[in-house]
């Protein structure tokens, strides 16, 4: 893992160093000379509680965590301080969360916040949320008040244990320092295998004091956590016949196979089926939008061939997605003549919101690989299956309604343009990381994602200001790569403090606020649901110019750049990629009318879907 | 209304039945009576939850609980394989008139007087539900004072036993 050098950060930032600073740099260089893994395993030592945490740590090849100190976490950050995992200082707890979540995101590993006690914690509540609804392997580490302290409501106490059941896959309340080096053990195991997830260690300051011996590797304790990765044969045999029988079959692609690793299986496999695939929001990247098989993504704001594949289909082949409502539109009348074959790490994703008639347990990547060799053994046999009428049908849809949008009538800058743009300059190999409104469904729409792990979003909680942290974390995680926030101005000024943090440790990301003055989204609701009536969804930013995302940007240490026209659009995003040493934000001033369609309206059937305002699809139903 | 009896074995560590019964309420799971115990290991501890299947379908119910870390085991203890129990304690009124009365109810169910005042009259009896409710129908008239019943407890019938299993000897 390449760590960033005093070299990489910005020069406006070195330059307003004094010399009082230079301590920071000279830790930052000892820290960069020192291997960022133990390369042999630690002997049993004399430590406090947090020595144990931090020795554990490095004994699972953390090479960041993102976090503040506080009160009762102080205790962890001392050893920290000598430590080979590099801590990154953010400015608020939920930067922490998602720069953590966009670092697993970006590099599949496990990402670590830590934060203190009572509201350290409960900051940390948010990305938590997110992380569990999108399966992000995440450890976030939290300070607790001493345990004479706890449930005396004394001073920064919060049961974070309590608070968030609900939102972690698992979490832990260490009650003696023993047993530290277990629970991270543990805790890492949990939030990175099977269905991964979001694990919490909260660790009282008093355990975090005591002392304690600290060995590795500890054995974990989890007798009753065994997911179940390898499919049944039975199962995958009969999925394997109705693949090689079926006449309208869709794969349907969700998250779990990037989770799992499994992308190229996948490209085999619907080669070798020649099924058009669709790809959810979380799946983007997990299939070459370029390719020839690829509908699209399903849902609300999915392509028009993608909605009507799935709805139309005999057959559903859903690979680590979870029918969620964004994707199936009204339940009662989602796919009505598909049968289904369901494969998911998580038993009770499937037949959770859907019947499965097929049900599959195990890991997309061991999914996969048995699919193929089963469906190669229908084919050997004689059985396969001719598409070509199907196909005829998805391809005329999909000339007929491909993605596009119209120019805005008042002559302002289109939204759609500047991330159409973006995406054809920076090129598939960035990482793309979207705020949640229009920008993130444009973001989706109008960028080729050709690779895995090139897009991170917030899918499942919808989380505003995931972009800057999670931009922050993920270039962190790739620091060779070019890492785009596409954020509105709404999310921005959720999180934007995150771009002091970039600024002062050297993670060069850029920000393209898609500045449309409003909060886009809501408001597109507004426009077609509440007769226009405005509520509350103008931010200002237009009218006003408050807050100046230019002057902002300045401030926070950044480089600042507008753009209000077309033709300055691609010398703008052109400079601000030639700049690599120092965070960049690009102030997109776009027209506050653009909307995004195509829309399946919430709570109506995706035979409902409109392809743009008043305009329906024509499905010829006689096709069929 | 088809109930259905579960027995969850989990590892008897603090906060494990705030998972169990968290879990229940944020799914929208109806519980109709629980209990929990340790069992004859003393690292795992035993719920026996009666669901209202109906209302919350079993299988998510099962496939919800079983994805909880410190949830070892469950199965589904059907009426007819398994012994099903339930303590009730009750006070009911019983001066000199009524009491022999009440002591006839009493004995009719082989329940047991576990405390007598002047004119009260403190019952134990175990049963099935079914039993017990009609006791306390049969013991209404002469007015309930105080009540308490405990949840379900089941178990298999015949020499099986769930808790044996590789899983729960790690425990």
């Amino acid at each position: 893992m390449t760590r960033p050098t005093p070299e990489t950060l910005a020069h406006s930032v070195r330059r307003a160093r004094n010399a009082a600073d230079a301590a920071g740099d000279a830790d930052q260089t000892r820290a960069a000379a020192t291997p960022a893994a133990p390369a042999v395993r630690p002997a049993p030592a004399q430590v406090s509680g947090a020595g144990s945490l931090v020795r554990s740590l490095e004994a699972l090849d953390v090479d960041v965590v993102f976090g503040i100190p506080g009160g009762a976490i102080l205790p962890a950050y001392d050893p920290l301080y000598d430590s080979t995992v590099r801590h990154i200082l953010v400015r608020h707890e939920q930067g922490a969360g998602h720069a953590a979540t966009g670092y697993a995101q970006a590099t599949g590993r496990v990402g670590v916040c830590i934060a203190t006690s009572g509201p350290g914690a409960t900051n940390l509540v948010t990305p938590i949320a997110d992380a569990y609804m999108d399966s992000v392997p995440l450890v976030a580490i939290t300070g607790q008040v001493a345990r004479p302290a706890i449930g005396t409501d004394a001073f920064q106490e919060a049961d974070i244990q309590g608070i968030t059941l609900p939102i972690t896959k698992h979490n832990f309340l260490v009650q003696d320092a023993s047993e530290i080096p277990r629970v991270l053990a543990e805790a890492f195991h949990l939030a990175s295998t099977g269905r991964p997830g979001p694990v919490l260690v909260d660790i009282p300051k008093d355990v975090l004091q005591a002392p304690t011996t600290f060995a590795w590797p500890p054995t974990l304790d989890l007798p009753g956590y065994r997911p179940t990765l390898h499919p049944h044969g039975k199962q995958i045999r009969e999925a394997a016949r109705l693949m090689s029988g079926a006449r309208r079959p869709v794969l349907y692609v969700g998250g779990g196979v990037l989770k799992a690793g499994a992308t190229e299986g996948l490209r085999r496999l619907a080669e070798l089926t020649g099924i058009p695939v669709v790809t959810t929001l979380m799946a983007l990247g997990a299939f070459p939008d370029s390719h020839r098989q690829h509908l699209g993504m399903p849902g609300m704001h999915g392509t028009v061939a993608a909605v009507y594949g799935l709805q139309k289909a005999d057959l559903i082949v859903a690979l680590g997605a979870r029918f969620d409502d964004r994707v199936t539109g009204k339940l009662d009348s989602f796919a009505p003549d598909a049968t289904v074959v369901h494969a998911d790490i998580d038993p009770a994703e499937i037949g959770k919101n859907r019947h499965a008639d097929v049900p599959i347990v195990g890991d997309a990547r061991h999914v996969i690989d048995e699919l193929l060799a089963a469906v190669t053994a229908e084919q050997a046999a004689g059985r396969g299956i001719d598409l070509a009428d199907w196909w005829a049908q998805l391809d005329d849809l999909r000339e007929r309604y491909p993605l596009g949008y119209e120019e805005p009538a008042d002559g302002t800058l289109s939204p759609q343009y500047v991330i159409k743009r973006l995406g054809e300059i920076a090129g598939s190999d960035a990482i793309y990381v979207a705020g949640v409104g229009q920008h993130q469904m444009w973001a989706s729409q109008f960028i080729s994602y050709e690779k895995p792990q090139t897009w991170l979003n917030s899918g499942g909680l919808g989380t505003m200001g995931y972009a800057v942290p999670a931009a922050m974390g993920a270039k962190v995680g790739k620091p060779d790569t070019v890492v785009w926030a596409i954020d509105g101005d709404g999310c921005f000024q959720m999180t934007n403090q995150e771009l002091a943090t970039c600024a002062l440790e050297g993670i060069p990301v850029k920000i393209a606020v898609i500045n449309n003055g409003n909060l886009g989204m809501v408001r597109q609701w507004q426009t077609l649901f509440y007769g226009e009536r405005y509520s509350n969804t103008d931010l200002g930013t237009h009218k006003h110019r408050i807050p100046d995302f230019v002057k902002l940007a300045e401030a926070l240490g950044c480089v600042g750049l507008r753009c209000e026209t077309a033709e300055d659009v691609d010398r703008t995003i052109e400079a601000a990629m030639s700049i690599n040493d120092a965070p960049v934000v690009i102030d997109f001033v776009v027209g506050k009318d653009a909307m995004v369609w195509p829309m399946v309206a919430a709570g109506t059937s995706n035979d409902e879907i409109m392809f743009a305002r008043g305009v329906r699809p024509a499905f010829d139903e006689d096709d069929i | 209304m088809t109930m259905h009896t579960l027995s969850v074995l989990v590892e008897n560590k603090p906060g494990v039945l705030a998972r169990v019964s968290g879990l229940f309420s944020r799914r929208g799971f109806n519980i109709d009576s629980l209990a929990v115990g340790e069992t004859e290991n003393p690292d795992v501890s035993r719920i026996t939850i009666v669901v209202n299947a109906e209302s919350s379908p079993l299988e998510q119910v099962t496939k919800q609980l079983n994805k909880l870390v410190n949830v070892l085991k469950i199965v589904e203890l059907d009426s007819s394989v398994s012994v099903a129990r339930e303590l009730l304690l009750v006070k009911v009124r019983a001066d000199r008139s009524a009491r022999a009365q009440v002591l006839e109810t009493v004995n009719l169910f082989r329940a047991r007087v576990v405390d007598v005042a002047a004119d009260t009259l403190t019952i134990e009896a175990t049963g099935t539900p079914d039993k017990l409710d009609a006791l306390l129908r049969d013991l209404e008239p002469f007015g309930i004072k105080e009540m308490v019943q405990s949840g379900l407890v089941a178990i298999g019938r015949g020499s099986r036993a769930i808790t044996a299993g590789p899983a729960l000897r790690a425990a």
